[in-house]
């Protein structure tokens, strides 16, 4: 199976207060709280690191969850966060600052 | 050639049909061919026109009442190339920041210029790290105090109640700039369900209230990740571009930090107003 790579998208403006990731759309200016899965990917989302190994290494260690589990439930947050053009998601390494017609 | 004396009544005559309109510290000079409506404005911002401000906007205004279907069509504002573009039913207007000059068509109402001028303000404000806000705010000992909330939540009740001693800067909609290390409400003749403007005084904003009506008065403390959702869902803004979104969400998180945002739930009396200032 390819793996997935994660970026931010530049389109959102982020800020984490008081332990919550808040996330507005600077499309249409949708403000959207991130759970602790969610602010993980986020926060790892660099376009190097494959998901395979965020999950192994930051979402396993924080949540008692078998690692094929876990990877499954992550690569369906991450489209999700994608189709609401939070994150970018690509099957190569994402380069900073590329466009968001890289993601899909 | 004209002589000196016709040349100085042309002068007047352009004087005539010019106004300048300052709120928060930013004048918006109005020009336009209609004394009619000049003078309706003159009316409707009396206390907020400026005698001598050179003005930082200028606009060239047309009335007209052909070609605009209605008041409640959305609103429309975009930035391309430089310009910012304002279109709703009952006006469509540009503004180059760049230039400092735009133009405005719209039907001769208040209501519609009023619209056009608050949607400036927020973009000029949304640079500056400030906002317009769904607040009613006053001024007592002082210090300025914000009233939030939702239609309903009391910003009318709150205001209708405030002592002699407290300056109503509005009903409605707060004018929120940032200063040096901290926040200033300014007056606005933006009003709500009271229709009477704002004094047009401002002074450091000392604390954010959210309204609550309840069977007692207590103020609690707002978490700042709570506040700064309340904030950002109380803060006008229409503008269609990633930049200005990107721009007023951090100036939500800025205030929070360093203004005091609490709840007051209040029982609709006077009393209310001794938790305050």
């Amino acid at each position: 199976m390819s793996k997935l790579y994660l970026a931010r998208s530049p389109r959102v403006a982020a800020r984490s207060l008081d332990g919550e990731m808040m996330i507005m759309s600077g499309r249409d200016s949708t403000l959207f709280t991130l759970n602790k899965t969610a602010t993980i990917l986020w926060q790892a989302a660099d376009g190097a690191t494959p998901l395979d190994e965020i999950v192994e290494r930051k979402i396993c260690p924080e949540f008692d969850v078998e690692p094929a589990t876990a990877l499954k439930d992550a690569e369906t947050l991450a489209h999700e966060l994608a189709s609401r053009e939070i994150l970018q998601v690509s099957e190569e390494p994402i380069a900073p600052n590329s466009t968001p017609g890289a993601s899909r | 050639m004209l002589t000196e004396t016709a040349k100085t009544e042309t002068e007047r005559e352009v004087d005539r049909l010019s106004l300048v309109i300052e709120i928060g510290g930013t004048p918006v000079r109005v020009n336009t061919t209609d004394a009619d409506f000049l003078g309706m404005l003159q009316d409707h911002y009396a206390g907020f026109v400026a005698e001598s401000s050179p003005p930082e906007i200028e606009f060239e205004v047309e009335t007209a009442n052909a070609g605009f279907v209605s008041m409640d069509s959305d609103v429309h504002v975009t930035h391309q190339r430089g310009r910012w573009s304002l279109r709703r039913g009952d006006f469509q207007a540009e503004w180059e920041p760049a230039s400092r000059t735009g133009s405005i068509r719209l039907s001769p109402k208040s209501h519609s210029f009023d619209s056009v001028l608050r949607i400036v303000h927020t973009l000029v404000l949304a640079r500056q790290g400030g906002f317009l806000l769904h607040a009613a705010s006053a001024i007592r000992n002082g210090k300025a105090f914000l009233f939030a909330g939702v239609s309903g939540a009391g910003k009318t009740t709150i205001s209708s109640l405030a002592p002699p001693d407290a300056d109503l800067l509005t009903d409605e909609i707060s004018y929120v700039r940032k200063q040096h290390a901290g926040y200033v409400a300014f007056g606005t003749p933006f009003t709500g369900e009271l229709d009477q403007a704002g004094e047009n005084v401002s002074a450091p904003i000392a604390a954010l209230y959210f309204l609550a009506k309840g069977d007692e008065n207590r103020i609690d403390r707002i978490a700042s990740a709570e506040a700064a959702r309340a904030l950002l869902a109380n803060i006008l803004f229409f503008a269609e571009d990633e930049e200005l979104v990107q721009s007023t969400f951090h100036s939500a998180f800025e205030f929070v930090s360093r203004v005091p945002v609490m709840q007051l739930t209040f029982v609709p009396d006077a009393r209310v107003w001794e938790l305050i200032g």
